[in-house]
C-alpha cells in the first residue's frame, strides 16, 4: 500500500533540519519523509482493527518532526520507520466513520493500567514505550500501528469514535486538534485570557473558549490577515498584530510598564505556537499568579529567563492532547460552529511535498488546516 | 505695504505650484480653468516697539478692567499662566513674546511690593515642558528666577490636590482649574494668538483645565457642531469654554488677560522662498528649492526632522492688548484677521492641501498619521470662516508621508489609539463611546503625563474628534505620498500622485471638479462667502 514513511536516517534529518530552517516545510524536500509502497500493518492482537483514512490531517507536530526541528525528548517514545498522520477520519471495513483518538495507553498496549490511565486522564499514560507495540506516544509516531498518511493503519477499539453522519469529512478531521483545544480550555482559570498564534490550534482554542465561561476579555495575537478574520469571526474580544499584543494587554489590564514588562496582565495566557519567542511574550504579559499555557509543541531547544516566572509566582504548564471524553465536546462544537470550513485545502499522498510547504506555511497563504485526502487514492 | 492675501485662478502659464510634504515639498500642477489657490496675505509690519507696546496694553487695558499696577499689591497672589509648546509654530526666535510679557508683567509686580508669583505653563493635558522649552519660553532671567525654587512650573491636571471645582455652567458642564490659579487674588494669562481659535475664555477654561472638564467641549458633538473652530461666535466649542468663563467670573476668579498676536512671517532663511509666490521666485529661490529638495530627499528621516524643527521662525507681534478677557479678546480677533483674512468666492468640489512637518502636537517632535489627520481634517480644513472651502460630500486631497511612526515619550497613548482603536473603527462617535474612558483613566498614561514628557491618554481621541467635522462634511480623503498602511489604518485612500489622486477622487466629484489649493502655511483664514 500507499504510505508517507519516516525513517530514522540522521543524514537526511540534518539535511531536512536545515532546509526547514531555510523555508519552513522544505524539510520535505530532502528529508527522511518518502512516499513508499509498504505492507500494510498486521493487527497486533484482539480489539483492534484496520482503519482506512479518508481525510489526514497535517498538524504542527508533524511539521516540526519533517523540518528536523523536534526535541530529542520523544526518540524513546516514538519508534522508526513510522508513518505520520494523528489527526484521521478513516472508515472500517463494515463501512462506519470513525474518528482516530491516537494516543497510545495502557489499554491499546495491552497493560495494566498505570494511575494515570486508571484516573480518566490517558493523555498522561506512563508507558508509552512499553507493551507490545513498539514505542510510539500516538498513532503516527509508532512502527507497529501506521499512520493517517496512508492508504490503512491499524487502531485499537478504544481508539475509535463513530462520527455522526451530519458531520462531514471536513469536520471529522477537525475533532482531533478541536480536542487539544478543550484540553488547554478547560486547564485555564477564570479571568483575562491572551491566546498567542491563531494557526489551526490557536484558533480551535479561541473557539473552544466559549466553553469555559470564566474566559474574559480575550485578546489573540494573530499575525496574517485571514487569521484576524477568522479570529474576529469566531469572537475574539481583540485581535492585534502579535508586536501590539503587550500593549494591548497594558491597556485592557490596566497596568503599568516597568522597563519592558508589564506590572500586571493576563490571567491566562495561551501560547499556541510553542517558540522561544512566544513563550517568552507569554511570560512577559502574564499577571502575576497568572497561568501560562504551552498548547504549541516546543521545539528543539529554548532558552527562557525565568527569573519572571520565580518572582511573580507564574505557573508554566503544558497541555498535551485529551481525554476520550474531549472528544464528545469536540464533535458538538465542530458540529454548533462547522469547523470543518478550516480544512483549507487537500492533497493527494502524491503531493506530499506541496502539502507539507503549504501546511507549513498556511497563515501567509490564507490557508488553515492542511490535510491528505485519501478517499480515491486506488489501492483503498 | 504688505499685500493682501490673494486667490489666483490657474491657468496654463501658472507654474507648478508648492505643497508641503512633511519634512519635504512637492511641486505639482493642478488642471487650469478649473483650480484656484489661496495665498496668504503677506506679513503685516510688526509693531516697532513691542515692549513699550505691551507695557502700554498694560496700562491701557480693555474693557472694565483696571490697569495691572492697580490690581496689584503688597501680600497678594499672583498667578501668570502662559501659553505652552504648542505656540506658536514653529516656535519664535528669542525673546518669545510670553518673555516679553511676562518680563513687564513681573517689572509692575516688583514695583507694587507683590513677592507671592508662580508662573504656570497651562498645558492642561498637553505633554509637560522641558527645561530648555520652559527657557525658550519665559526667557533664561525669568527662568532661573523662579524654576529653582519651585515658582515656574508645568500645571498637572491630574493632581487632585491641586485642581479645584468651581461649580457648573447653565448646561451642566463642571469646571475645574488649577487651584493656585483659581485662589489668586489675580490670575494674569499670557496668551500668543496664532490663529482665530486661540485666546478669549478658552486660554483659562481650556488651558489650566481637566479632563473633568475638557470633556464637556472636546468631544465628538460639540467639534462636529463646531463650523469652523477657527470662528469663535460659530464654534460650540467656544460657546462652551464662554459659558465655562463665567463660572469663572462667578466663582471669583480675578484674571487679566493679555492676548497678542503675530505677522504670518514663518520662515527664515534659506527657507524664505516658502512664504513666496511661486511666479514670483528669483533664480536663487529655484535653486534653493531644488537644492533643499535633492538634499533633504537624501537625508535620514531622523535627520530631515531635526533640521526641520531646528527651525525658528521670525515671527513678529503685531498687536498685543490686555484686560477683560471678552474686550481683549474681539481685539485679538480684529487683528488675527487683518493678518489672515482672504475673502474666497464659493465652495469647490476638491480642496488640496500640503501638510507641513508641524503641528501644535509634534514640537520636538514627530508628526504621527494621527497628527496628520487632526493638522488636515482638524486644523487646515477649519481655516474658515462661512462655510468650508470645499462643498459638502466633496473631496479632500493631502500630501504627507505619515509614516508609521510615533515619539514614543511624548505619544504613547497614540500608539496604543492607532493599533487598537483605530483598528477597530474610525467612526468618532463610536471610538468616544467605547474607547474613550478607558484611556483617559488609564493609571499608566496618568502616570507618564505626570512624571514623563506624554501627552495625556485622551489626546489622541481629541485629536480624532477635531476632524470629526470634517469627517461629517467629507466624502473621500485621500493622501498623497503615504504610507499606505498609515493611511488605510486612518480610514483614507492612499495615492502615490497627484495625478492617480484626481483619479480616485472621479468617483465621487467627477472627472473635471472644481478645485481649491490652500496654500499654506503661513497661516491663512478664507473666508468663504
Amino acid at each position: 500500500m500507499k504510505a508517507l514513511v519516516f525513517e530514522r536516517k540522521m543524514a537526511k534529518f540534518a539535511a531536512a533540519a536545515v532546509a526547514g530552517r531555510i523555508a519552513p516545510g522544505r524539510g520535505a524536500q530532502v528529508g527522511p519523509l518518502s512516499l513508499q509502497d509498504i505492507d500494510e500493518p498486521e493487527l497486533p492482537g484482539p480489539g483492534w482493527v484496520r482503519v482506512r483514512p479518508r481525510l489526514a490531517g497535517i498538524c504542527g507536530s508533524d511539521l516540526a518532526t519533517i523540518d528536523g526541528h523536534s526535541s530529542r525528548y520523544f526518540e524513546p517514545i516514538v519508534s522508526f520507520p513510522f508513518v505520520p498522520g494523528h489527526e484521521v477520519v478513516g472508515e472500517l471495513d463494515d463501512g462506519r466513520r470513525v474518528a482516530l483518538v491516537p494516543i497510545l495507553t495502557c489499554v491499546t498496549r495491552d497493560l495494566p493500567l498505570c494511575r494515570w490511565c486508571g484516573a480518566g486522564q490517558p493523555n498522561l499514560c506512563e508507558h508509552t514505550a512499553f507493551g507490545h507495540l513498539e514505542p510510539g506516544l500516538q498513532t503516527g509516531f509508532c512502527e507497529s500501528t501506521g499512520g493517517g498518511w496512508s492508504i490503512a493503519f491499524v487502531a485499537h477499539e478504544s481508539q475509535l469514535v463513530a462520527v455522526p453522519d451530519d458531520l462531514s469529512d471536513d469536520d471529522a478531521v477537525m475533532i482531533e486538534p478541536t480536542a487539544c483545544a478543550i484540553n488547554a480550555i478547560e486547564m485555564a482559570r477564570p479571568g483575562d485570557t491572551a491566546i498567542i498564534g491563531a494557526g489551526t490550534i490557536g484558533i480551535l482554542t479561541l473557539a473552544a473558549a466559549r466553553l469555559n465561561r470564566g474566559l474574559t476579555n480575550i485578546v489573540v495575537a494573530a499575525k496574517h490577515p485571514a487569521q484576524v478574520a477568522l479570529a474576529r469571526k469566531l469572537g475574539a474580544d481583540r485581535v492585534v498584530s502579535p508586536g501590539e499584543l503587550a500593549a494591548t494587554i497594558r491597556s485592557r489590564t490596566h497596568s503599568m510598564v516597568v522597563g519592558d514588562r508589564l506590572t500586571g496582565g493576563c490571567d491566562n495566557v495561551i501560547d499556541c505556537i510553542g517558540s522561544e519567542a512566544s513563550l517568552a511574550q507569554a511570560l512577559s504579559v502574564v499577571a502575576p499568579r497568572g497561568n501560562v499555557l504551552l498548547v504549541g509543541m516546543p521545539g528543539s531547544s529554548t532558552h527562557l529567563d525565568l527569573t519572571p516566572l520565580w518572582h511573580r509566582q507564574t505557573s508554566l504548564r503544558g497541555a498535551y492532547a485529551y481525554t476520550p471524553a474531549h472528544f464528545q465536546t469536540a464533535i458538538n462544537l465542530v458540529r454548533a460552529l462547522r469547523l470543518g470550513r478550516l480544512v483549507s485545502a487537500t492533497y493527494p499522498l502524491s503531493r506530499y511535498r506541496e502539502a507539507i510547504e503549504h501546511a507549513a506555511n498556511a497563515g501567509a497563504r490564507g490557508a488553515v488546516k492542511i490535510a491528505f485526502d485519501l478517499r480515491s487514492e486506488k489501492g483503498r | 505695504m504688505p499685500r493682501p492675501g490673494f486667490v489666483l485662478d490657474v491657468d496654463r502659464s501658472t507654474p507648478p505650484l508648492l505643497f508641503w510634504h512633511g519634512e519635504g515639498f512637492r511641486l505639482e500642477r493642478l488642471p487650469a480653468e478649473r483650480t484656484r489657490v489661496i495665498y496668504p496675505p503677506e506679513p503685516l509690519d510688526p509693531l516697532p516697539h513691542p515692549d513699550a507696546a505691551i507695557r502700554h496694553a498694560l496700562l491701557h487695558p480693555l474693557g472694565d478692567s483696571k490697569p495691572l499696577p492697580e490690581l496689584l499689591f503688597t501680600g497678594m497672589k499672583l498667578t501668570i499662566a502662559f501659553d505652552d509648546i504648542s505656540l506658536p509654530l514653529p516656535p519664535m526666535q528669542r525673546p518669545d513674546v510670553r518673555q516679553r510679557v511676562i518680563e513687564a508683567v513681573l517689572d509692575l509686580a516688583a514695583e507694587a511690593g507683590v513677592d507671592d508669583v508662580h508662573l504656570i505653563a497651562a498645558l492642561a493635558l498637553h505633554r509637560r515642558m522641558t527645561e530648555a522649552e520652559l527657557r525658550h519660553a519665559v526667557g533664561d532671567r525669568v527662568y532661573d528666577a523662579f524654576a529653582p525654587t519651585g515658582h515656574l512650573y508645568n500645571m498637572d491636571a491630574e493632581d487632585t490636590d491641586n485642581m479645584t471645582f468651581l461649580g457648573t455652567t447653565d448646561q451642566g458642564e463642571e469646571v475645574e482649574i488649577v487651584k493656585r490659579a483659581a485662589e489668586s487674588d489675580l490670575l494674569v494669562y499670557v496668551n500668543i494668538n496664532l490663529v482665530a481659535m486661540d485666546g478669549g475664555w478658552k486660554s483659562t477654561a481650556t488651558g489650566l483645565a481637566s479632563y473633568r472638564s475638557l470633556r464637556h467641549h472636546h468631544n465628538v458633538r460639540t467639534l462636529q457642531h463646531s463650523r469652523s473652530l477657527m470662528d469663535r461666535h460659530n464654534s460650540a466649542l467656544h460657546t462652551s469654554n464662554w459659558r465655562m468663563g463665567k463660572v469663572l467670573i462667578d466663582a471669583g476668579v480675578k484674571i487679566f488677560q493679555i492676548e497678542s498676536t503675530l505677522n504670518t512671517d514663518t520662515f527664515p532663511p534659506p527657507f524664505d522662498f516658502l512664504m513666496k509666490r511661486e511666479w514670483e521666485w528669483t533664480a536663487k529661490d529655484r535653486a534653493l528649492f531644488v537644492g533643499s529638495s535633492k538634499s533633504l530627499a537624501r537625508t535620514p528621516n531622523r535627520l530631515a526632522r531635526q533640521i526641520f524643527h531646528s527651525i525658528k521662525a521670525p515671527h513678529s507681534m503685531t498687536s498685543v492688548q490686555a484686560g477683560e478677557v471678552d474686550a481683549v479678546h474681539e481685539e485679538t480677533l480684529r487683528n488675527v484677521h487683518r493678518q489672515q483674512l482672504v475673502e474666497v468666492e464659493g465652495q469647490t468640489d476638491v480642496l488640496t492641501m500640503g501638510l507641513p512637518y508641524i503641528g501644535p502636537y509634534n514640537v520636538n517632535s514627530i508628526m504621527n498619521p494621527i497628527l496628520v489627520m487632526c493638522l488636515g481634517l482638524g486644523y487646515f480644513f477649519n481655516l474658515y470662516r462661512g462655510k468650508p472651502l470645499v462643498r459638502e460630500g466633496g473631496v479632500l486631497i493631502m500630501s504627507h508621508p505619515t509614516p508609521w511612526e510615533f515619539h514614543p515619550v511624548h505619544h504613547p497613548s497614540y500608539i496604543d489609539f492607532f493599533e487598537q482603536v483605530l483598528s477597530e473603527t474610525t467612526d468618532p462617535v463610536r471610538i468616544e463611546a467605547e474607547f474613550e474612558k478607558d484611556f483617559a483613566e488609564d493609571e499608566w498614561y496618568r502616570h507618564l503625563y505626570r512624571t514623563s514628557y506624554a501627552y495625556h491618554g485622551v489626546h489622541p481621541f481629541y485629536m480624532w474628534y477635531w476632524g470629526a467635522h470634517a469627517l461629517q462634511h467629507l466624502g473621500r480623503v485621500i493622501i498623497v505620498g503615504g504610507d499606505p498602511r498609515s493611511v488605510r489604518r486612518l480610514g483614507f485612500m492612499a495615492a502615490s500622485t497627484m495625478t492617480d489622486a484626481f483619479e480616485m477622487a472621479s468617483d465621487v466629484v467627477g472627472r473635471t471638479p472644481t478645485i481649491t489649493h490652500l496654500h499654506a502655511p503661513p497661516l491663512l483664514l478664507a473666508d468663504v462667502k
